[in-house]
């Protein structure tokens, strides 16, 4: 049996085991709440008065053409960019002002930030680990590289590797504080179809063992459809649409989202059903 | 999650790529002890030649090793800073809870020892090479040395805000800067040898009152508290201004968006 399957039942175990989850989030309150959220760029709109909310233990994709304003999005919610006007809660906390409340239950991950190559993987993690403030940190890398098949490359500088093993570490950065909130930015950008699968089967074991809330930017309809319960549609700045993927495909009237997808980015038709 | 950690983790991710190529911890002592075997020479040979370098063997010697601790400190923040822009690791960073006056705190942690590497080796170096050894100076030495390494750190987090603020293109003002401040600090001559026009800019400066005072001390008059309280005093302003200076430009940058994609 090989080592991802062999991982698979290990998950499936815990998960029937009824491991709880690493942290409990609140039901009752969304885990993040955009309102009217506007950022230019020397006078370029990139995010043009947006709102919207996301539910807390949800997977929710931010879907646009390039330019549409998802990094600048995302990049506002892990208040990396302050915005020009709006307000950003993320569980409960105003990200403008108080944004170290909650980055310590927040993370991200995106093969276009890249960790520091010189360093190995084992140091990379051990500095972020720290950084985080991981209780019994060996431990947990120890963990994580056995979850995500890191072990054999531990000792290897982070700038040495794969396109998908580069993902793998990535992700381990990202989950060493067992995130509330997971910010990814195209999680399966440039992998081979059988790794980007395990990826997006990692994430799904995650929400549903830790009931973690998921926003992705992604250009893979496939993997949208597969992961997500609801879908936020952006183009020039402008939020254009919303809903589940069902819901999006049932107005539309088309059978796959990247159908919808061009729908919206040229303008080829309006939903049957108004949202 | 204590701050301390995250300083220390700061400080550990450029100690492993220290521990991971020896050539950079050797260059770091490499271009001082060069430094002072040039100068050591021309001490000795200044030393039969002029009354007032033979009077005070060694000031020479003193005052390059001294120099160099400014210089380093300088290097120490803004090369620390500069290698996270350089592996575009800030966008992660900005995404931890790691504080940017914890980041600051983490890159000075890092220039004391940057500098300790770099400058320790030459003042031993001197000790069998010109029988002159810095540390003969005892506690003021000590002061000295803090006293300009924290004018080095005032340059340098001025020089990281310079490069947050403009990019990369900005970086060699790390090298450069520090020496348009050089005639002026009185490294090798006393700064009544400036003209008098120039003099008040020179007392301005931290150093100009820490090599007058290390001539003092070496001209066996002891320390001198006013040149001490004048260093120290212009060292908390500079260094004070230059941190927030880098804060207000780490604010400014999440405002344009200078944090994204930043790298070479």
């Amino acid at each position: 049996m090989s080592i991802r399957k062999r991982m698979r039942r290990r998950r499936r175990v815990e998960l029937d085991q009824g491991r709880p989850a690493p942290h409990s989030l609140g039901m009752t309150q969304p885990a993040i709440v955009v309102d009217n959220l506007r950022k230019s760029f020397s006078g370029q709109v990139a995010v043009d008065d947006i709102s919207f909310t996301i539910a807390a233990g949800s997977t929710t994709a931010l879907l646009g053409g390039n330019g549409a304003g998802k990094t600048t999005t995302i990049s506002m919610l892990l208040g990396l960019l302050l915005p020009d006007s709006g307000t950003i809660r993320v569980l409960g906390e105003d990200m403008v002002r108080h944004r170290y409340r909650v980055l310590p239950r927040l993370n991200f991950s995106s093969p276009y930030v890249e960790l520091p190559h010189r360093l190995t993987v084992a140091e990379n993690l051990t500095v972020y680990g720290h950084l985080y403030g991981i209780p019994r940190l060996k431990q947990r890398i120890a963990e994580l590289a056995c979850e995500l098949e890191l072990t054999d490359i531990l000792k290897r500088p982070a700038g040495k590797l794969s396109a998908g093993q580069k993902t793998r570490v990535a992700l381990a950065k990202a989950m060493l504080n067992r995130p509330d909130i997971l910010l990814l930015d195209e999680p399966t950008a440039s992998l081979d179809p059988d790794t980007a699968d395990w990826v997006r089967g990692f994430f799904q074991d995650y929400q549903r063992k830790s009931g973690a809330t998921i926003l992705l930017a992604s250009h893979n309809m496939a993997e949208v459809e597969r992961l997500c319960d609801q879908v936020l549609m952006m183009k020039q700045g402008k939020l254009v649409d919303r809903g589940s993927p069902q819901d999006l495909l049932g107005r539309y009237g088309r059978d796959d989202l990247e159908q919808v997808f061009l729908d919206i980015a040229r303008d080829r038709r309006q939903p049957l059903v108004e949202s | 999650m204590s701050a301390a950690r995250r300083i220390g983790a700061v400080m550990l991710r450029h100690l492993y790529v220290m521990r991971g190529s020896w050539p950079r911890v050797l260059e770091m002592a490499y271009w001082p002890a060069i430094n002072m075997t040039l100068w050591g020479f021309t001490s000795q040979f200044f030393s039969t030649h002029s009354s007032w370098v033979a009077q005070t063997g060694g000031i020479l010697i003193g005052a390059v090793i001294l120099w160099d601790v400014m210089f380093r400190g300088n290097l120490g923040v803004a090369l620390s800073f500069m290698e996270e822009m350089w592996s575009r690791n800030l966008g992660h960073l900005s995404v931890s809870p790691l504080r940017p006056h914890e980041l600051m705190a983490g890159m000075l942690g890092m220039s004391l020892v940057r500098t300790t590497i770099g400058v320790l080796p030459a003042g031993l170096l001197a000790i069998p090479l010109y029988h002159y050894s810095i540390f003969d100076m005892g506690l003021p030495l000590l002061v000295f040395w803090l006293n300009l390494m924290v004018s080095g750190w005032a340059i340098g987090l001025g020089v990281s805000a310079l490069v947050l603020r403009f990019g990369l293109g900005a970086e060699s003002m790390a090298w450069v800067m520090i020496f348009a401040l050089a005639p002026l600090s009185g490294i090798y001559y006393p700064i009544s040898t400036l003209p008098a026009w120039l003099q008040p800019l020179a007392w301005a400066l931290p150093p100009a009152h820490v090599f007058e005072g290390m001539r003092q001390v070496m001209q066996g008059n002891g320390l001198d508290w006013g040149l001490l309280g004048g260093a120290v005093g212009l060292n908390v302003f500079y260094v004070g201004a230059a941190g927030s200076v880098f804060l207000y430009v780490h604010h400014v940058a999440r405002r344009r968006g200078l944090l994204l994609n930043v790298g070479e």
